[in-house]
């Protein structure tokens, strides 16, 4: 029962390539490489789980043959006999019984160890993945698309469950039928066994074909859906504009030539793939066939002789031997039903080793952060490697910084400026300009190429990454909260803050008001995008996040952006004390945030154009005079 | 739901009979099978009669083959009518939301729909496969296998009822467990997705506040949860196994005992006995499917509901009945006005707004955060239709005019606007399919695109990619605006449209609008004083009321709010740039 397909409703319908043009060889390293990942933590469970397997097998063969035993040495004596004696039939299936009880208890052993083990490793590997995901660089996730990332986490891990729990035992299983029908039948009659061995033959080239031309067909299917799935996705982001420019219809006889196109290669693959099934079973009645018209012309021949041996059957063989024939049938067309889902897993568990393979982000940083305590004074402090402590001022200084997000692509050049202690200092350019570059660079989301960045004197570099990170308030452009209560969104900035303080930064920040106008107030449960509040409501929060987090230096990114110009009059006291006494930068497009910076940087294109206090530039007439009076060049 | 649903197989009805059909002949085959078997080896092999067993060889033979070809043709046709199921279940979601009205676009989330358009179809359709393929089979295999050991032995029959009621009670009860944790496991699955998507998106939140090791926990309590779930859940299934084969083996082990017996007695041959075996495992195998068909059916319940909701989804803006089809001028005129949000807090967005523009006029629209401002200019083209009151255009209510004409009419260059993945050139038609290239050229230099596109390799035959990405902010908007301009519209109407162009080419946007466009009545809201201060008339929004409708001067001196605004953005631009932010406050508010 395919379970996993239905589960992964996080990210969007992926497109899963049956066939996306992996050697045989790479699978084949996944393969060993998903097999050693299930081994290391389940050695023993594996192990029971082998000899369950072995066991029931066993128990199946040993079911399977009594029938011989029943008919030929029970039935046939018994009807022969003049007083027929029932208690040594009772005695021998009171025996049988007694193993086919064993065989079930294994066979439960073995899927309740099965269950252990597959979602014991999805676990580990949702566990892996998140703890990896959490390490890498934010490049990572700038440049991959985030319905894909999620699509690992349910889709690419669900796929695993099927494989782990019923495709591995099931193979081990398949081979441990055959190898133990096979020897049965060998040892029941040598020439079945040949015919037995020849339908199997034709069976395996007959699937091994029709799995190959099914396959060439679900690479067109997975093409033309992708096709399809794109271009949904675009029109119904887009479908206010369709509503707009009545672009109804073109955009519905579109959709219906892409739509049509993955019904007709959905339809061929299905076609075939459907077709396995019926093939492999008539070919299991036609080697049945086969082998009652053989067996019956052998026992009523006298037997046949191969190679000097001279071999009689019996009729009790026979029947025995047509079920070991079934059994021997049933592993081959098992496997070649699961060898698509298979394949589907292994890309799966690509997509999640190639995550868990992401380089995570390189931290050398020896300079910690202390907090403050009562001893040492109010003050936060650093700490290097050999003990040595001062305080945190917060100067930070800008030397000669080249920046690109990617080498050939240089984005910021040459930037050179120096925020003293509890400054404010302001960026200002068009979208573009590197503003938010610049701050992504003090806090290490991305490292320089050349050049260096001071923090009171110490190298970014030299310090812990987290510990940096921990000495910087952020208020992001893009606000986000996460899920869970407005109380536990603002104590996000800081875990072991009290709710009086949580509230006491609301407070300074001006949100106390609209938090108190909320459904539960600090308790209302907000969703990952904040559905439920304004853009401006958002922002609040996120800079009350940050006041309680009470950090020395602060960023803030269009921080007030969406508060209308009213309501940043309300709020702009709050922020005046939050930013008093902290080196604050501060990017901005409103002149009434700008103005009052002890220094405001104007950047074009990378490049740092001008520089100074809201006088000095005023004075030089240049681009920040021209951007200030709106008289545009 | 399920008749929406059932409609949607259409043309593929053929297709859908003919598969039980199909699979129910190759299953007659199947049962056949074993009884033929029977005589193989009690007329053949037993009595030592070789014709008989080529005879009923052969015959088993052309069963199989006959099997084979039901089998293959079931095959095919439940993958003619799955595919086409579900190519029409796309096609009737995706007509219905071209149909939809922004206020039921606001009631989906885009993603939503585009889940239910392939996850939750594909879902459908495996469903929906598997029905046809085995919940026909399974059933009347078991009753065709249930007649067969009637027919061969009533009294031994009698077994198999007495195997039945045990492992029918026990499915029963393992299913029904089954299914109510499993409704719990997507609960879990949604909060563990929750989990990755704040990580994904948030990151820098999460790294700047050096939460990882916090948000770790978080995942892991959620990720350990779905696994108890599952592991509950399918410890319950492990259990359809063995409690299967145990029953298999009881009947086994009693048919082996009162077999011997009747054989002995002569009521029984040991080919009948044989088959016997055959039929309990299959009628027995026939439940165990019919209960694993059972679980994924409610499974996909989820799905089709889901699918059903927008297909059944009625519109609640539609075209009148005698629409009227032209729109005189750009006159626009609003009647005691009000309008809420359908599944808002009910409060009315805008309230009691009276209004009257004259056509070819200049209006500008200011006003803070959701004080109603893009609410006010979605009614004039009926992208929303009003609560109460009239909104009136070209002296016509808007609700009478054909929903084309009065689109073509009214360009509206939205704030959260998109451009599709294409050429310039096609993005540009959108505006006018028939357009020439001169006129392409045209509404570019007005909307002061044709700078950068004339700069770009190919020109007017540059690729876009999806959503603009190769685009910046600033021409991305400039396109927009070209694009609207391209409809030659009676009503233009700019949605904060130049936000992320300076302003010195906002102000030439505007003065190639009162040169290029003198008849048109130009609505355009803005957050800047200095976009609107030129304006024949503005107008001041503040908490879903009209509070000012003038110039610029007379504002200047009366308007409290109007003076507000003007003194923190006074002395010149007042903004140096806009952000590139996501949502608006209302975009979010509305999806609540």
């Amino acid at each position: 029962m395919n379970l996993g397909g239905m589960m992964g409703r996080g990210g969007r319908g992926r497109t899963i390539y049956i066939d996306d043009g992996k050697t045989r060889t790479e699978r084949k390293a996944t393969l060993l490489r998903l097999t050693r990942y299930v081994l290391r933590n389940y050695k023993v469970s594996f192990l029971v789980v082998a000899m369950c397997i072995l066991v029931t097998s066993v128990t199946t063969l040993a079911s399977t043959l009594f029938t011989r035993t029943l008919i030929d040495q029970y039935i046939v004596p018994l009807t022969q006999a003049d007083n027929p004696e029932y208690a040594s039939l009772a005695q021998t299936l009171f025996k049988l019984g007694l193993i086919l009880l064993l065989g079930v208890i294994c066979s439960y052993a073995h899927s309740r160890i099965m269950i252990n083990v597959s979602q014991g490793t999805m676990l580990r590997l949702r566990k892996a993945l998140f703890s990896h995901m959490e390490q890498l660089p934010v490049k990572y996730f700038d440049t991959h698309v985030h319905g894909d990332i999620m699509s690992t986490y349910t889709n690419d891990v669900d796929t695993l469950r099927q494989m782990i729990g019923q495709s591995l035992p099931q193979a081990f299983n398949s081979v441990i039928t055959l190898v133990v029908t096979f020897t049965s039948m060998v040892v029941l009659s040598v020439p079945l066994t040949l015919v037995s061995l020849l339908m199997a033959v034709v069976m395996m080239v007959v699937t091994g074909r029709l799995s190959r031309r099914s396959r060439t067909h679900f690479k067109a299917q997975q093409q033309s859906m992708a096709g399809l799935n794109g271009y949904v996705e675009e029109m119904l982001t887009g479908q206010r504009v369709v509503k707009v420019f009545c672009h109804e219809q073109q955009a519905i006889e579109r959709f219906e030539q892409l739509n049509e196109l993955f019904r007709t290669s959905a339809t061929k693959a299905n076609k075939i793939a459907n077709v396995v099934m019926p093939v492999n079973g008539n070919l299991g009645n036609l080697s049945y066939v086969l082998i009652a018209v053989v067996g019956a012309w052998m026992a009523l021949s006298g037997g046949i002789s191969i190679g000097g041996m001279h071999c009689t059957i019996t009729l009790g063989t026979i029947v025995s031997f047509l079920t070991l024939n079934k059994n021997f049938c049933q592993p081959i067309s098992h496997v070649s039903q699961q060898i698509n889902s298979i394949i589907a897993a292994l890309a799966g568990a690509e997509r999640v080793f190639a995550l868990l393979d992401e380089e995570p982000e390189q931290d050398s940083g020896t300079v910690t952060l202390i907090q403050p305590s009562s001893s040492d004074g109010p003050y936060w402090q650093w700490q290097e490697e050999n003990g040595q402590r001062r305080r945190v001022e917060g100067g930070v200084e800008l030397e000669e910084v080249d920046f690109g997000y990617i080498k050939e692509k240089q984005v910021l050049f040459n930037i050179c400026l120096q925020a003293r202690p509890g400054q404010k200092i302001a960026f200002v350019g068009g979208t573009g300009a590197g503003k938010t570059t610049i701050t992504n660079l003090i806090n290490r989301f991305y490292d320089i190429q050349h050049g260096r960045i001071l923090y009171d004197g110490i190298g970014v570099d030299r310090i812990c990454k987290s510990h940096l990170r921990r000495s910087l308030g952020m208020v992001l452009q893009d606000t986000h909260l996460f899920t869970g209560s407005v109380m536990d969104n603002i104590r996000y900035g800081r875990l072991d803050a009290s709710d009086q303080e949580c509230i006491e930064a609301a407070k300074l920040v001006g949100a106390d008001d609209f938090i108190r106008r909320l459904a539960d107030g600090y308790q209302t449960q907000l969703n990952s995008d904040g559905g439920n509040l304004s853009q401006g409501e958002r922002q609040l929060l996120n800079i009350a996040r940050a006041a309680v987090a009470d950090p020395p230096v602060l960023i803030l990114d269009e921080a007030t952006s969406s508060i209308d110009t009213r309501t940043e009059i309300l709020v702009g006291q709050g922020m005046d004390s939050l930013m008093k006494g902290r080196t604050t930068f501060v990017i901005a497009h409103r002149l009434s945030t700008v103005r009052g910076a002890d220094l405001i940087v104007v950047l074009e294109q990378g490049h740092i154009i001008e520089q100074g206090t809201h006088q000095e530039l005023m004075d030089l007439k240049g681009k920040y005079f021209q951007l200030f009076t709106g008289n545009g060049l | 739901m399920l008749t929406t649903i059932l409609k949607q197989i259409g043309r593929y009805r053929t297709a859908t009979w003919l598969t039980p059909a199909m699979t129910s002949m190759e299953v007659v085959m199947d049962v056949l099978i074993p009884y033929v078997t029977a005589r193989l080896i009690d007329e053949g092999i037993n009595a030592g009669n070789l014709e008989k067993v080529y005879l009923n060889g052969a015959l088993m033979v052309g069963m199989a083959g006959l099997s084979l070809l039901f089998g293959i043709l079931a095959g095919r046709f439940a993958a003619e009518a799955s595919a086409g199921f579900a190519a029409n279940l796309r096609d009737a979601m995706f007509r219905n939301i071209q149909r939809f009205s922004f206020s039921d676009i606001d009631k989906y989330s885009t993603s939503g729909l585009v889940t239910r358009m392939t996850t939750d179809v594909s879902n459908l359709q495996g469903a929906f496969q598997m029905l046809l393929r085995v919940t026909v089979r399974s059933p009347f295999r078991l009753v065709l296998s249930i007649v067969m050991c009637l027919l061969i032995d009533a009294r031994l029959s009698l077994i198999f009822v007495f195997a039945l009621v045990i492992l029918a009670s026990a499915m029963g009860y393992i299913i029904s467990h089954v299914a109510k944790t499993f409704s719990k496991v997507f609960q879990q699955y949604d909060a563990l997705n929750a989990r990755v998507h704040d990580n994904v998106s948030a990151i820098r939140v999460v790294k700047a506040f050096v939460r990882e090791d916090y948000e770790r926990k978080r995942f892991d309590k959620a990720a350990e949860g779905l696994y108890r779930l599952f592991v509950r859940a399918e410890t319950l299934m492990a259990f359809n196994h063995p409690v299967m084969n145990l029953v298999v083996y009881g009947c086994i082990i009693s048919l082996s005992w009162f077999g011997a017996h009747y054989i002995v007695a002569r009521t029984l041959t040991t080919g009948e006995l044989t088959s016997l075996f055959t039929y309990v495992m299959s009628i027995l195998m026939s439940l165990m499917m019919l209960s694993m068909v059972f679980v994924q059916l409610t499974m996909s319940a989820a799905s089709a509901s889901r699918i059903a909701e927008v297909i059944e989804e009625e519109p609640d803006i539609v075209n009148p009945k005698h629409p009227v089809m032209e729109v005189k001028n750009g006159q626009v005129e609003f009647n005691h006005v009000r309008f809420a949000y359908k599944g808002g807090s009910g409060e009315y967005a805008l309230n009691n707004v009276q209004l009257s523009i004259k056509s070819g006029e200049t209006v500008g629209v200011i006003g803070g955060t959701g004080s109603g401002k893009s609410t006010l200019v979605n009614l004039i083209s009926r992208l929303y239709d009003v609560s109460k009151g009239t909104v009136y255009v070209g002296g016509v209510d808007v609700r009478n005019y054909d929903l084309e004409t009065l689109r073509n009419a009214v360009a509206v260059v939205l704030q959260q606007n998109t451009l599709f993945s294409g050429t310039v050139r096609d993005n540009l038609l959108w505006g006018n399919p028939q357009a020439t290239d001169e006129q392409c050229r045209q509404a570019c230099r007005d909307a002061q695109a044709d700078e950068f596109i004339s700069r770009m390799p190919e020109e007017y035959d540059t690729w876009i990619e999806q959503g603009g990405m190769n685009l910046s902010g600033g021409q991305r908007q400039r396109l927009c605006i070209a694009r609207a301009l391209m409809k030659n519209p009676k009503v233009l109407v700019l949605d904060d449209s130049t936000s992320a162009c300076d302003t010195a080419t906002d102000a030439r946007i505007r003065e190639a609008f009162s040169r290029a466009l003198p008849g048109t009545t130009k609505i355009i809201i803005s957050g800047r004083i200095l976009s609107v201060k030129d304006c024949d008339r503005i107008i001041v929004m503040d908490g879903g009321k009209v509070v000012g409708y003038d110039t610029h001067t007379d504002l200047l001196r009366t308007n409290r709010i109007y003076q507000e605004i003007y003194a923190i953005q006074h002395e010149g631009g007042g903004d140096f740039d806009q952000p590139r932010t996501g949502l608006t406050g209302k975009e979010a508010r509305r999806k609540k």
